[in-house]
């Protein structure tokens, strides 16, 4: 320190001429800056490259654009027509250039796919009067065309549901996520029974994170327990058999039930030979193959919690609960359990959590009647072609999860979560 | 664990009836791995043991034909690029969040740990819709970025658990003796944290070399990567070639394992002496 800024300090002033109090404020200023810039990177690049991505598809969820993009001048000439009837004229003439403007740019099938999905059967009815008013006198008037291709355009009903199907935003996707629908007088009912099918879904999810959660619980705890009452050089061994599936990728762990669950396969090969079974019997592409595997992958993640937790309980606890006179079961259930509770808790959160998101093994072992919410979402992307569904229904299973993960940091925090 | 010396008849039983539960577990958790590696080696397209012979035809296949080899290849592109800029952005994003004043550090956590949160498949959609808007599906570039997401929660995590235990006076005291910022954290923060970012990294690598879903979605047959090879062999025609595969990737992770293993070690040492 040189003798100038020696007596500036004396004086009661930083080096640079400020108050002490200015001068750090200004430090911390720039120190929060520099802190700030460090992160900012990788902070922009996620906002970029998932939330926004993420926030496009939640959004997907209500857009609802095919109608009001594709009938325009229908829409608009709808706003004046108030429901209860059969529109006149003019709604026809506009519902007749639209489509065949949309005739021309080949989106008449757009437009009929998503009325379909609201009044099954509407698509071919689109299409027929699209090919129809092609051929049809330039000028009008277009209502008879319409009335002559199909009931449908004289259905007060139809018409009622268009002009809701019109609007740039949708529920429609949401509430048939859940199993409802808004019924032609707009109110909220329960889905019809055949396309009824995405509670069903959701709880079968929510059952099989629970099955499998259980199933980790009962296999894991006493495993826990075994390695932190070891001696440490043991316990390190028997810790390398849980770490090694863990390490293991979902992929391969999963292609190895696939291998060992055959109906001709080791499983059943060893059963018939140790003669628990008279005849092979099928143990993949049902539920208990999907429960079974998904266990054996989650086993670890239920392990670890409970076992660091298990590894801070004092065993002098056990010793004087039994020295004062409670049985082996009395101080196991009254002295040590509820001090494991804490990993219990985060062990099994943790793996329902991650149960809720299963596709992969799923698909592989599991049969058609294992397929959970992460599977519909999949399939409505790729082969329904229904992107709409498919971000309502990765809206749900994005809700649940953060509900229990809500809880999971409220009780753990997410940033406890020890890897490796 | 030892039983006392007090301990009942009854509790002697349901002792070994608890050992033996234990011996099933830890037998189940191995066992499909155990169980998939000597099937590898197998002369016959048969998942059955004993093995009819032994002979690495399954593995000439997977490193001779074509398909697996581009696979091979591909992962390793997109493993490498991630984990790459991954571990750069993790680390640097680490350094701030411990620096004990960066203003919202709970919601710019949990945006920077969202990645790992939410269920994959909803990325997967996500990213495809998204990253159709912008060319980015079927090509690298669209891969590599949504593996470095999936993998940055990992590094961040990593590293600010190192960092938790990083003693600050180290840098004041470089820093007073004349060190510029950079010099600071090249010859004293960086030798500390190594530890951490090099686990940060290879949890990164992993994080792509076994992510399947989202290369489901976003890859085109082209830029397919190894654990989509083999999701689509399973889901066709299950051949041995994936036990081979699978076996590779088995030994992948044990070396892993031990890498990070030996770093932990390390750092605890490092601890102690402290």
């Amino acid at each position: 320190m040189t003798a100038t800024t020696a007596s500036a300090l004396a004086a009661g002033l930083g080096p640079d001429g400020l108050s002490l109090k200015a001068s750090l404020a200004r430090a911390e200023r720039r120190s929060r800056l520099v802190s700030f810039a460090l992160v900012a990177p990788l902070l922009l690049f996620i906002v970029a490259s998932f939330c926004i991505p993420l926030g496009f598809m939640l959004y997907r969820a209500i857009d609802n654009p095919e109608v009001a993009e594709t009938l325009p001048a229908t829409v608009a000439a709808m706003k004046g027509w108030t429901q209860g009837g059969v529109p006149d004229e003019p709604v026809f003439a506009a519902l007749a250039a639209d489509l065949i403007a949309a005739q021309k740019a080949r989106t008449t099938g757009l437009v009929g796919k998503r009325v379909n999905y609201e009044i099954p059967g509407a698509r071919s009815k689109f299409l027929k009067v699209g090919r129809e008013l092609e051929r049809a006198p330039a000028g009008g008037p277009w209502k008879p065309v319409f009335e002559k291709s199909d009931p449908q355009w004289t259905d007060p009903v139809f018409w009622s549901a268009l002009k809701r199907i019109g609007q740039p935003m949708t529920a429609f996707y949401l509430l048939s996520a859940v199993d409802l629908r808004l019924d032609q007088t707009g109110a909220l009912t329960r889905q019809v029974p055949d396309q009824a099918i995405f509670l069903d879904v959701l709880f079968r999810t929510l059952w099989i994170s629970l099955l499998v959660t259980v199933s980790t619980l009962v296999l894991g705890y006493p495993i826990a327990h075994l390695l932190a009452s070891l001696p440490p050089r043991h316990a390190n061994l028997l810790m390398l058999l849980v770490l090694l599936p863990f390490t293991t990728s979902i992929l391969v762990r999963t292609t190895a039930w696939v291998v060992l669950l055959q109906t001709n396969g080791v499983l059943n090969d060893v059963m018939v030979w140790l003669g628990l079974l008279d005849e092979r019997i099928q143990l993949i592409y049902n539920r208990f193959g999907t429960v079974l595997a998904m266990t054996h992958i989650q086993l670890p993640f239920t392990v670890l919690p409970i076992y660091s937790v298990m590894k801070g309980i004092s065993p002098a606890h056990m010793r004087a609960a039994r020295s004062l006179g409670a049985g082996p079961v009395y101080a196991f259930t009254r002295v040590y359990m509820p001090q494991t509770l804490p990993g219990v808790g985060a062990g099994c959160l943790l793996t329902f959590i991650l149960s809720l998101g299963y596709y992969i093994t799923p698909a592989l072992v599991g049969g058609p009647l294992d397929q959970m919410i992460s599977y519909f979402v999949a399939l409505y992307t790729n082969r329904e072609l229904n992107w709409g569904q498919a971000s309502a229904l990765g809206a749900v299973l994005l809700a649940v999860t953060m509900v229990f993960y809500a809880i999971f940091n409220r009780l753990v925090g997410i940033d406890k979560v020890k890897l490796g | 664990m030892a039983l006392p010396s007090y301990a009942s008849r009854g509790e002697r039983l349901t002792h070994a009836a608890y050992l033996g539960f234990c011996v099933l577990v830890f037998v189940f958790l191995v066992t499909p791995i155990l169980v998939i590696v000597p099937l590898s080696f197998s002369s016959e397209p048969w998942f059955t043991y004993p093995l009819p012979g032994l002979s690495l035809r399954w593995y000439e296949d997977f490193f001779g034909n074509e398909r697996w080899v581009v696979a091979i290849k591909n992962s390793a592109i997109v493993g490498f690029a991630s984990t790459l800029l991954a571990t750069t952005l993790g680390t640097l994003a680490a350094l701030g969040l411990s620096r004990g004043n960066l203003p919202y550090r709970g919601l710019i956590m949990s945006i920077l740990i969202s990645p790992m949160v939410v269920p994959v498949v909803i990325t997967a959609v996500a990213m495809y819709f998204a990253y159709a808007l912008v060319g980015l599906n079927n090509s690298y570039l669209g891969l590599i970025l949504a593996h470095t997401a999936l993998s940055t929660p990992f590094v961040v995590i990593t590293v600010t658990a190192t960092l938790t235990g990083f003693d600050r006076s180290l840098t004041r005291a470089a820093a007073s003796l004349g060190a510029a910022p950079w010099t600071v954290f090249r010859i004293v923060t960086l030798p500390i944290i190594a530890p951490g970012v090099v686990s940060g990294a290879l949890f990164a690598f992993v994080t792509s070399w076994d992510e399947v879903v989202v290369a489901l979605f976003l890859a085109s047959p082209e830029q397919r990567t190894l654990p989509r090879q083999m999701f689509s062999g399973i889901r066709e025609q299950i051949s041995p070639t994936i036990t081979a595969a699978a076996t590779f990737l088995i030994v992948f992770a044990a070396l892993l394992m031990t890498t990070l293993e030996l770093l932990r070690r390390r750092s605890e040492r490092l601890a102690r002496g402290r």
